[in-house]
């Protein structure tokens, strides 16, 4: 995973809630079996407008996604954060992020941070009124600011350490080999299982 | 202070425990299906490691497969790819895998428990939201990211921390014609889609108590369209009686083990959950979306919500796309709504009871000109069952298609799809943009009121039907 530790971009305000899965990433683009290559399916459906926030000119380049509250709503697909890391985005900002979908997340690098609606609505007045403007996100200090804003947020201590060291989860688990062969051990005989082992 | 049921399965799968972590969990059951596995196997190949526990991971192919002309090449030739990575993944690695075509396959969920390898107390995974449908056995169960799958394939555990519990008390007698669709449909109203976020739910109560196993799944099935992390129903006899004799259930004194273990799988009559919801079932109605999200829902006798009369703004916002989206306007009643296509199938909805329920009303009866019905069995099995019933000629007799197995038209990853602007009544569990197809407008419904949609052409529920069977003898 790649190390997150402080980003600095201009942003794209997507004054939506509940954007669910299936906008950030239309089902048939699940069909792929690799991790790159979902840039073009995101927002497949919103960016055939050529009005939507994320086609404006304005707003090429940009890396910090500040959305309405419940995204990423619905299905479990991790081809949600592929594709807004395919596409360059760096970090998401909202107010509620769904479960399944801020794991995924925090698994790939792409930090989510949750921020009061307050804020959130004074980052979509700024970047609205001057899209030049830039927001900072710092994972060190817990931190994001921008012209007039500076807002703390809450990340728990353990997946800020893996986030800001790029840590593997699953080589880390495996440091507690013992205590994994200790536990199945112990597993009672009644447990189901899928094929005779 | 005594636990919630969550709890004491959580507590039960604790690995290890250490201040400041996440609990390294251990996972009972790994089901895989061919579109969020592919990238999670590479990731194993390229770090050289095995599956850990062969013996806890089973796969089928569900999402892509067709349900027609499933003895021929996939036409799709991209769905074809990924199916085909998925068996050799599957052989390669040694995993038992019930393809297209196997007697065991079908949608993941309905497989799961219809072996027998779902069972209470135990960690059930898969990368996909819907495995929240296991909790219905009163199992901790949950939809995982392609990551995660990979983790769970290699170490058979999950770093997680513990979601606080929230209870759903569901009291009094459901009213007839009140599936637990409609049931869980009116909840996720009331709670919104972010109302179970960071929680897992527990279904209780005496409507819950009464219901049947494939009824429970339906619930907790949707657990995840209100956010929650899991939905979870304390198993009793209905549960026991379920298993008894499955495939995977266990046999002799390890049933007895077995069940005098799942007996203290209830929450403790002095354990705290942290919110609690209590909903009167003998109020509750046929129930239907209107909007683009599983919240945006009322009873079939309302009308479509006037935007205007959302006091939060991004609920207001978020009313009037959804009216923009789906084509509709604020105070049509509901009932007026007339569909294109009927979609009778998915892990919410696929299994034999919702077909019996389905035909039931189908029976006599013909679809709506101009209306097209697709049924789709959750599973090869649940076919078999359905046509040793009758129940396929039920279906086609009343001018339905009778389709194979799978996913379909729930997500449209595979050719069942709705086309730009079309209207259905889905059993499914998602009404968002373009989730059934791009364009494709979706209301969902109960198989009950998907039949009497199909046959009148126009939301309904069975109360409405009265004389519109066939008399007997008249073809």
């Amino acid at each position: 995973m790649e190390a997150f530790t402080t980003h600095t971009g201009r942003a794209v305000p997507l004054r939506r809630s509940n954007v669910d899965t299936d906008q950030i990433i239309p089902a048939h683009w699940l069909k792929k079996v690799t991790r790159d290559g979902f840039e073009d399916g995101l927002f497949e459906a919103w960016r055939k407008d050529a009005d939507f926030v994320l086609n404006r000119p304005e707003r090429q380049g940009a890396s910090v996604l500040v959305a309405g509250p419940d995204f990423g709503t619905g299905s479990s697909r991790e081809h949600a954060v592929w594709a807004l890391q395919n596409f360059g985005f760096k970090t998401v900002i909202s107010s509620r992020f769904a479960d399944i979908f801020r794991g995924n997340s925090l698994k790939n690098g792409l930090l989510t941070v949750v921020l009061e609606q307050k804020v959130v609505d004074a980052l979509w007045e700024l970047t609205e009124a001057d899209p030049t403007a830039e927001i900072t996100v710092d994972l060190e200090t817990r931190q994001v600011r921008a012209e007039g804003i500076t807002a703390d947020f809450e990340l728990d201590e353990n997946a800020r350490w893996r986030l800001l060291n790029g840590l593997d989860d699953i080589s880390l688990t495996l440091q507690n080999e013992a205590d994994i062969a200790a536990y199945e051990a112990a597993r009672p005989s009644h447990k189901p299982r899928t094929i005779d082992a | 202070m005594g636990r919630t049921l969550a709890e004491k399965v959580w507590d039960d799968h604790v690995v290890r425990r250490a201040e400041g972590e996440p609990d390294l969990l251990f996972i009972d059951l790994h089901l895989l299906h061919e579109v969020t596995s592919p990238q999670a196997f590479d990731g194993l190949r390229q770090a050289g490691r095995p599956v850990r526990r062969l013996d806890l991971t089973i796969a089928t192919e569900d999402h892509n497969t067709p349900t027609l002309d499933i003895d021929k090449p996939i036409a799709d030739p991209v769905s074809r790819a990924q199916l085909e990575t998925l068996r050799k993944n599957c052989a390669d690695f040694g995993v038992r895998l019930h393809p297209l075509g196997d007697v065991e396959q079908g949608v993941v969920h309905v497989v799961g428990p219809q072996l027998g390898l779902t069972q209470p107390g135990t960690t059930v995974v898969c990368g996909d939201s819907h495995t929240s449908t296991h909790g219905a056995f009163g199992a901790l169960a949950f939809g995982i990211g392609t990551s995660q799958v990979e983790h769970v394939l290699a170490t058979q555990t999950l770093p997680l921390a513990r979601p606080k519990t929230m209870a759903i008390t569901v009291d009094g007698e459901l009213p007839e014609d009140v599936t637990a669709k409609d049931l869980i449909l009116a909840i996720i109203t009331r709670i919104g889609t972010g109302g179970g976020q960071g929680y897992i739910l527990e279904y209780r109560g005496s409507a819950i108590e009464k219901l049947s196993m494939e009824a429970r799944m339906t619930i907790c099935n949707m657990s995840i369209e209100a956010g929650a992390r899991a939905g979870m129903i304390a198993p009793d006899e209905t549960t026991f009686a379920y298993l008894e004799g499955r495939d995977a259930a266990p046999k002799g004194a390890e049933w007895d083990a077995a069940v005098a273990y799942w007996k203290t799988l209830r929450s403790d009559d002095d354990a705290v959950f942290d919110a609690e919801v209590v909903i009167d079932a003998t109020e509750l109605a046929p129930f239907v979306t209107w909007g683009t999200n599983p919240g945006q829902g009322a009873p079939l006798s309302a009308n479509v919500p006037d935007p205007a009369s959302y006091e939060d703004a991004s609920e207001r916002n978020a009313a009037e796309k959804a009216l923009e989206y789906m084509g509709l306007t604020a105070g049509q009643p509901l009932r007026d709504i007339s569909v294109d296509t009927v979609f009778v199938g998915s892990c919410t909805n696929g299994r034999i009871e919702d077909l019996r329920n389905a035909a039931a009303i189908l029976d006599g009866r013909k679809v709506a000109d101009g209306v097209r019905m697709l049924v789709v069995p959750g599973s090869v099995r649940v076919a078999l069952q359905a046509v040793s019933e009758g129940l396929d000629k039920v279906f086609t007799g009343a001018g339905a298609e009778w389709r194979h197995a799978g996913c379909s038209m729930c997500l449209g990853m595979n050719p069942d799809q709705l086309a730009p602007g079309e209207r259905s009544a889905s059993t499914s569990n998602r009404n968002f943009e373009g989730r059934q197809g791009k364009g494709g407008r979706t209301h969902l419904v109960s198989p009950q009121v998907a039949a009497a949609t199909a046959v009148l052409g126009h939301l309904a529920s069975p109360a409405d039907l009265s004389d519109t069977r066939t008399p007997a003898g008249v073809a």
